[in-house]
C-alpha cells in the first residue's frame, strides 16, 4: 500500500504538495478500511455466530430481518442506538464513558498492520506482529476501567477477572510467536508471510513439532485474551450478571461486544499470518491485480474458518473456573511454550533451511486426524436431524 | 514543520497527564492518568524511528506495569474512600525536592554540549538491537537477566510463605 502511494506520488501526479496528498490519501484508506471493513465484519460475525450456535443447539436462530436473517446485527445496531443512554448515579463518569473507547481503540489499531495481500496492508511495519501483540493490551486497561467506574460489585469483578485472565494468558501467547520469529529472523507480517510456502507442507504449523504445539497454544490464549468461551469467566451470565459490562447500556454496551466480535478476525489472522501461510498461494497469473485479489481470497477464507472454529468451540466447551483457568496458563502452557521456543532453536541449529521430510511426515499424521474427525462428526450429523442439517436456509 | 507539531501535541499529553497524575484528588484517577503519560511516550519513541522500543514500552508499561499498579491501588482495603489516600503532604519539603530536582536537570541541560547528528534511519531496527544485546553488551543483558531471575524466585518466596503457615 505504502510503495503504491509512494509510486504514485513520485510519478509527479500531484505537484508539489506530493507529501501531504500521500498523508490524506493514507488517512482516507485507513478510515475506509476501519469504518468499511472492520466494524461491518463484527456486526455479521454476530449474526453468523448466533446462527451457527442456533444450529449446533439445533435451533434456528435469528431469521426474520432481511434474507436469513442476514440484516439482524443492522437491526441490533440501530435498537442499541436508539435506547437510552443511562449513567449510574454513584459511577464516576469520565471513566465510565472513557472506558469504551479504548475497548474500542485496542481492537481497531491492530487493523493496521492487517496483511490482507502482498500490497493491500496498511502499514507493513518492522515490528508488526510486536505491535499487534502489544496495542490489544490496552483492552485490559479498558476493562478494569469500565470495572471500577461503574461502582457496582460485579463490574469490579469480573473487570478484575478479566485483567488477571490477559494479563496471564499474554506471556504464553507471546513466547507462543517466538518460534516463528526465531525461524524468519523478522517481526515484520509480509516478512514472516513471505518465509512461508502457499502448500501446507511449508506453512510454520508443519514445520517441526515445536511449531505445531505453539500454534495450538496460541489459538487457545488468544480465545482467552479475547474473553471467549470457555474462557468467558469476565462476562460470566450465570455468575456475574454480565461482569464488567454490567452497568452499561445502549450503545456503550454493544461497543464492548463489537470488539469482542472483531477481535475473532484479529485472532485469526494472527495465526493464519504465523502458522497457515498467510495470503500465499501458488502463481497462477502475472496480473498483479488478480494476484492480489486471489491472495485476499485465500487469507479470508482461512481467518473465517479460524473464526469458525472458534465459535464452534464456544458452542461446544462449558465454561472452565477461574483456578483451572490459572492452571491451565501457568502450569501447562507457560513451561511448554519455553520448551516450544528452546526446541525451535535447537532446530533451527540443526537444520538451518528447515527439514521438508518433516513437513510432509506432519501434514499426513494432520491429514489422518482430520479425516478421522470428519468421519465422527458425519457420523453424528447421521444421528440427528437431517432436514435441520443439509437445509441452511431454514 | 509538521514532525515538530506532533512533537509538541505528543509533549503536551505526556506532561498534562503527568500533571493530572500528580494532582488529581482521586488515586485512581492518577493512576488511569498514567495511561496518557505513557502513551505519549510511545509517541515520542516512534516520532524518533525507534519502533521497536515504542512497542515494548507499550507492552511492558501499559500492558504490564500500569495494570498492576491499578490492581495495586483497587485491591487495597478502604479504596472507596479514594480522597483520603491522596492528601498533599508537607508543601515545604516538597517545594525543596522539586527544586533540586529542577535545578539539577537544567544544569544537565545548559552543560550538555548539543550537536545535530546526522539522521540516518535504519530500516531494521531490531537487528542492532539484538546484535548489541548478544555481543557487544551481554554482561549487562544477562545482569539484568538475572536480576529479574532473583526478583521471580523472590516473588515466588513470598506468595509461598503464606500457604505453608
Amino acid at each position: 500500500m505504502q510503495t503504491l502511494i509512494e509510486n504514485l506520488v513520485n510519478a509527479g501526479t500531484f505537484g508539489k504538495n506530493a507529501s501531504v496528498v500521500a498523508a490524506i490519501v493514507i488517512f482516507v484508506l485507513s478510515a475506509v478500511v476501519f469504518l468499511g471493513v472492520a466494524f461491518p465484519f463484527a456486526g455479521i460475525v454476530s449474526w453468523v455466530e448466533r446462527r451457527v450456535w442456533a444450529r449446533i443447539q439445533s435451533r434456528v436462530g435469528p431469521n426474520r430481518v432481511g434474507p436469513n436473517g442476514f440484516l439482524q446485527w443492522l437491526a441490533d445496531g440501530v435498537k442499541h442506538v436508539c435506547k437510552e443512554d443511562i449513567i449510574p448515579d454513584d459511577s464516576d463518569p469520565t471513566l465510565f464513558k472513557t472506558a469504551p473507547y479504548l475497548v474500542v481503540l485496542a481492537f481497531v489499531l491492530p487493523w493496521a498492520v492487517m496483511p490482507f495481500s502482498s500490497s493491500l496492508i496498511l502499514a507493513d511495519l518492522n515490528v508488526g506482529i510486536l505491535y499487534m501483540t502489544s496495542v490489544t493490551a490496552l483492552t485490559v486497561v479498558g476493562v478494569l476501567m469500565a470495572g471500577w467506574a461503574s461502582n457496582d460489585k460485579w463490574s469490579l469483578i469480573g473487570g478484575i477477572r478479566s485483567a488477571a485472565q490477559i494479563v496471564s494468558y499474554e506471556i504464553p501467547a507471546g513466547l507462543s510467536i517466538f518460534p516463528v520469529v526465531l525461524m524468519t529472523g523478522t517481526l515484520s507480517m509480509q516478512g514472516i508471510i513471505r518465509a512461508q510456502g502457499w502448500a501446507p507442507q511449508h506453512w510454520f504449523l508443519f514445520a517441526n513439532p515445536f511449531t505445531f504445539i505453539a500454534a495450538n497454544i496460541l489459538y487457545i490464549s488468544a480465545l482467552a485474551e479475547g474473553n471467549r468461551t470457555p474462557f468467558d469467566l469476565p462476562e460470566a451470565e450465570s455468575e456475574l450478571v454480565a461482569g464488567f459490562a454490567t452497568e452499561y447500556s445502549g450503545m456503550r454496551y454493544l461497543f464492548f461486544f463489537m470488539a469482542e466480535w472483531g477481535n475473532l478476525f484479529i485472532i485469526g489472522a494472527i495465526i493464519t499470518t504465523l502458522f497457515l501461510g498467510g495470503w500465499q498461494c501458488p502463481h497462477i497469473t502475472k496480473n498483479v491485480v488478480l494476484m492480489n485479489v486471489l491472495q485476499l481470497i485465500v487469507f479470508n477464507v482461512k481467518v473465517l474458518a479460524l473464526v469458525f472454529l472458534s465459535m464452534w468451540i464456544r458452542a461446544t466447551l462449558p465454561r472452565v473456573r477461574i483456578d483451572q483457568l490459572m492452571l491451565l496458563c501457568w502450569k501447562y502452557f507457560v513451561p511448554i511454550s519455553f520448551v516450544d521456543m528452546i526446541g525451535t532453536a535447537v532446530w533451527v541449529a540443526i537444520w538451518p533451511d528447515g527439514n521438508a521430510f518433516m513437513g510432509y511426515i506432519m501434514l499426513a499424521g494432520a491429514i489422518v486426524v482430520a479425516v478421522l474427525f470428519i468421519q465422527r462428526v458425519i457420523f453424528y450429523l447421521r444421528r440427528s436431524r437431517m432436514e435441520m442439517y443439509f437445509n441452511p436456509t431454514i | 514543520m509538521l514532525a515538530q507539531i506532533i512533537f509538541y501535541a505528543l509533549a503536551a499529553l505526556t506532561v498534562g497527564s503527568s500533571a493530572l497524575v500528580a494532582f488529581s484528588r482521586n488515586i485512581v484517577h492518577s493512576t488511569f492518568a498514567l495511561l496518557g503519560a505513557f502513551m505519549g511516550v510511545v509517541g515520542i519513541y516512534i516520532l524518533l524511528a525507534a519502533d521497536f522500543v515504542a512497542m515494548v514500552q507499550l507492552l511492558v508499561y501499559v500492558g504490564g506495569i500500569l495494570v498492576l499498579t491499578l490492581f495495586a491501588v483497587m485491591l487495597t482495603a478502604g479504596i472507596a474512600d479514594v480522597t483520603v489516600s491522596n492528601r498533599a503532604v508537607g508543601s515545604g519539603s516538597a517545594l525543596v525536592t522539586v527544586g533540586v530536582a529542577i535545578s539539577v536537570m537544567l544544569y544537565a541541560v545548559v552543560r550538555t554540549p548539543w550537536h545535530q547528528g546526522t539522521v540516518v534511519v535504519p530500516s531494521q531496527t531490531t537487528y542492532g538491537i539484538g546484535n548489541a544485546f548478544l555481543g557487544e553488551y551481554v554482561l549487562p543483558f544477562e545482569v539484568a537477566s538475572l536480576v529479574l531471575l532473583a526478583a521471580l524466585i523472590g516473588a515466588i518466596v513470598i506468595s509461598r510463605h503464606e500457604v505453608r503457615e
